[in-house]
Parts: C-alpha cells; sequence; structure tokens
C-alpha cells in the first residue's frame, strides 16, 4: 500500500513538474514579441544559408545561386527598370494641378524615406504603406489614384526606393496594441495556407529558398521587399508590391484580396519589419 | 441456386437507381448549393480560383442546354468550395505550426 502511495505521489510530482516546464513556452509562444520573431527569422536564414552575406539576402534568387547572380550583375549595367526610374523622377517634380507635388505630402520631401515604409498610422490605426500614402497624397492634391498594379505606381516607388538605396530597413511598431496586433495578422497571413495548391507564403519562402519552382529560383523571405518595386522579365514590366502579393495568390489558385487591403498592408508590415537593419535596393530585376 | 441468384440480379437492379440523363431541376439545385457554399468561402476570404472557374463552366454549360456537365460542374465547384472553407477553418490554428521561432 505503502508502495503504491508512494508510485503515485512520485508520478504527480513528475507531472507537475513537467506542467511547470512547458506551461511558460506555451505563454511564450501567444505572446505577441516581434523583436523575438524578427530574431528567430533573421536567425532562420542565416543559419540556413552561411555561405550568403547578409545584406545579400536582399538581391532574392541572385544570393542563392552563383550563375544567375553573375548575369544579373552585367545586366545591371543597363538594367531593365531604367525607364521607370526616369519617369519616376520625372513624374514625382511634375506639379500636381493645384501646383503641390508629392515632396509636399512626405517628410524630407519624399526623398530618403523608404526604409521607413509600411509605418503603423496611430491615428487611423492601421498600417499605411508607400503606395497608398501615394494615391491618398493624389487624392488629397485633387488627383485620380493610380492602379495600384500598373506601371505609374511602380514609376513613382522606384524612383522612392532609389532615393533610400543603401538605408537600412527602419520599421517601427509603436507601443500600441493594435499595431502589435497588425503585425500578428501580417505574420498569420505569411503562414496560412491557401489556395487550391495549399500553400503558404513560407511554403515557398520559406521553407524552399533557393530550390527551383518550374524554371525560377525561389528568394528567401527574408530581405524579399527590400528591392521593390521590380522589373520581372515573367512580365515584361515593372511591378508593386501590391501586384506581387496578388500573384503569389493566384499562383496557389487563391482569389487575390484587393490591393491594400488590411491582409496585405498586415503582411507588409511583417515582412518589412523583419527585414529591419538589411539594406533598400530598390528598384530591382528578377527574371 | 440457380433461382436465388436470378432474385439477387432482380432484387439488384431493382434498387439501383436509374442512370438517367440530368435536367434543369437537378442542375438548379445543385448550382444553387455550389453558389452557397461558394459566397461563404468569399466572406471567409479564402476563395479559390478553381471554384470561380468551374461555377463559371456550370453556367456556360446550362446556357448551352447541356444539363449533364452542368450538373457534374456545379458539383464540383461545391466540393471545391467546401475544401477552401476547411482550409480556412483547419488553417486558423495550423499556420502556428509552420511558424520560425
Amino acid at each position: 500500500m505503502k508502495t503504491r502511495l508512494s508510485f503515485l505521489l512520485g508520478s504527480l510530482s513528475a507531472a507537475l513538474v513537467a506542467f511547470a516546464l512547458t506551461s511558460p513556452r506555451v505563454v511564450a509562444a501567444d505572446k505577441v514579441d516581434p523583436v523575438a520573431d524578427a530574431k528567430a527569422f533573421r536567425n532562420y536564414f542565416f543559419q540556413k544559408f552561411p555561405d550568403v552575406k547578409h545584406e545579400d539576402f536582399v538581391n532574392g534568387p541572385y544570393s542563392m545561386n552563383a550563375d544567375m547572380k553573375r548575369q544579373w550583375l552585367e545586366k545591371e549595367e543597363f538594367p531593365p527598370y531604367e525607364f521607370a526610374l526616369d519617369a519616376g523622377k520625372e513624374m514625382f517634380s511634375t506639379p500636381f494641378k493645384n501646383g503641390k507635388t508629392y515632396a509636399d505630402c512626405f517628410p524630407n520631401g519624399g526623398i530618403g524615406i523608404r526604409q521607413n515604409y509600411p509605418y503603423f498610422d496611430g491615428k487611423e490605426g492601421k498600417v499605411v504603406t508607400l503606395e497608398l500614402a501615394l494615391n491618398r497624397c493624389r487624392e488629397a492634391n485633387g488627383e485620380q489614384p493610380y492602379s495600384y498594379v500598373k506601371d505609374e505606381m511602380a514609376s513613382l516607388t522606384a524612383y522612392m526606393a532609389f532615393t533610400s538605396r543603401g538605408k537600412p530597413m527602419d520599421i517601427k511598431i509603436p507601443d500600441d496594441p493594435r499595431a502589435l496586433e497588425a503585425f500578428e495578422n501580417g505574420k498569420r497571413y505569411f503562414y496560412t495556407r491557401r489556395g487550391q495548391l495549399n500553400f503558404s507564403c513560407a511554403s515557398c519562402h520559406v521553407q524552399s529558398p533557393g530550390e527551383r519552382i518550374r524554371a525560377e529560383i525561389l528568394a528567401p523571405a527574408l530581405g524579399i521587399l527590400n528591392a521593390m518595386p521590380i522589373y520581372r522579365s515573367e512580365w515584361s514590366g515593372m511591378g508593386t508590391i501590391s501586384r506581387r502579393f496578388i500573384t503569389c495568390n493566384s499562383q496557389t489558385r487563391a482569389v487575390p484580396l484587393e490591393p491594400q487591403s488590411d491582409e496585405y498592408r498586415d503582411v507588409e508590415y511583417f515582412l518589412s519589419y523583419v527585414a529591419n537593419g538589411l539594406p533598400i535596393a530598390g528598384p530591382g530585376a528578377r527574371p | 441456386m440457380k433461382r436465388s441468384l436470378t432474385l439477387a440480379m432482380l432484387l439488384a437492379l431493382g434498387l439501383a437507381p436509374a442512370a438517367r440523363a440530368a435536367n434543369e431541376a437537378d442542375y438548379k439545385a445543385a448550382f444553387a448549393a455550389a453558389e452557397a457554399a461558394s459566397k461563404e468561402a468569399a466572406g471567409l476570404r479564402n476563395q479559390w480560383t478553381v471554384t470561380v472557374s468551374t461555377l463559371a463552366a456550370a453556367r456556360k454549360a446550362a446556357d448551352g442546354g447541356d444539363f449533364d456537365r452542368a450538373t457534374a460542374a456545379a458539383k464540383e465547384a461545391e466540393a471545391l468550395a467546401k475544401a477552401s472553407i476547411f482550409q480556412a477553418a483547419s488553417e486558423k490554428e495550423v499556420w502556428k505550426a509552420m511558424e520560425i521561432r
């Protein structure tokens, strides 16, 4: 009887110790902690690709494949986004009908600020992307907004990114539960499987960067937005971040969301925040 | 033995539903069910492109009077929509398994 009782007590204490050891982990896992998430995110890629220089992750597939990188460096002498860059510069400096320009809508006249977008707007309680801010600027000045997936928006963001080249991504998450929620929502969107192919963003860009999907080499998720907007040979033209998200969704056979929907804004916030410290490399060129 | 075999065959034939061509009413019922499931998936913001295209194919076949094909496509669209609803429900928690920690 005594033996049975002591065995029972022993099992109970072992169970309690096990519970005590595991429960803090569960709590920690459920707490929104962008700093820890970003650290884990970066470490995952740094450890998976120890030979890739950290700042090189922003070059997407070129950081994963030496042959492609060589071809790309040669192409950079006459980059395919050059026309968009010139057009963007001209558009940026051309006054609206009311005489104002984009420079009037942005801090520092819109020059060298790409690394601070997207940001969390405390007044609106939502994430504001650069594309969204540009269209809001247009509308505030009596102009029609541009399509989020067409050339004009890509040209404007190409020019603004170019003025920030080399500056480290610097996304802030203010001490505001709504900002943390936006970050968490973006993270959830990134890891959630969707479409008939049952793919999440992470299926390609976390689990398989450097691998081929048909003829393409998949880019790592780390720094994937730092080179936006991009000229894609596949598109025969420029593409914005909105276009990139929409295309990714379609490729998994999911109906894309509307450009600048809350989900897309939040996933841009998440991906940009975890890339903090990596240089802006836009506009970029991709196969 | 022979008699029981014949009886069994007759019974099986009697119970088996007679294969018949689908009519407009069959199509309308199948399409309504598919459309309802598709709307639910869209409401969850988890619509699949193939659901939309299969629904459109069902409508096109019905417009051409091919109710066999239209009904089959509508049923397929319903199955696809239900799969996307299941995906949305399961991913509410399952996504965490993929997270880098």
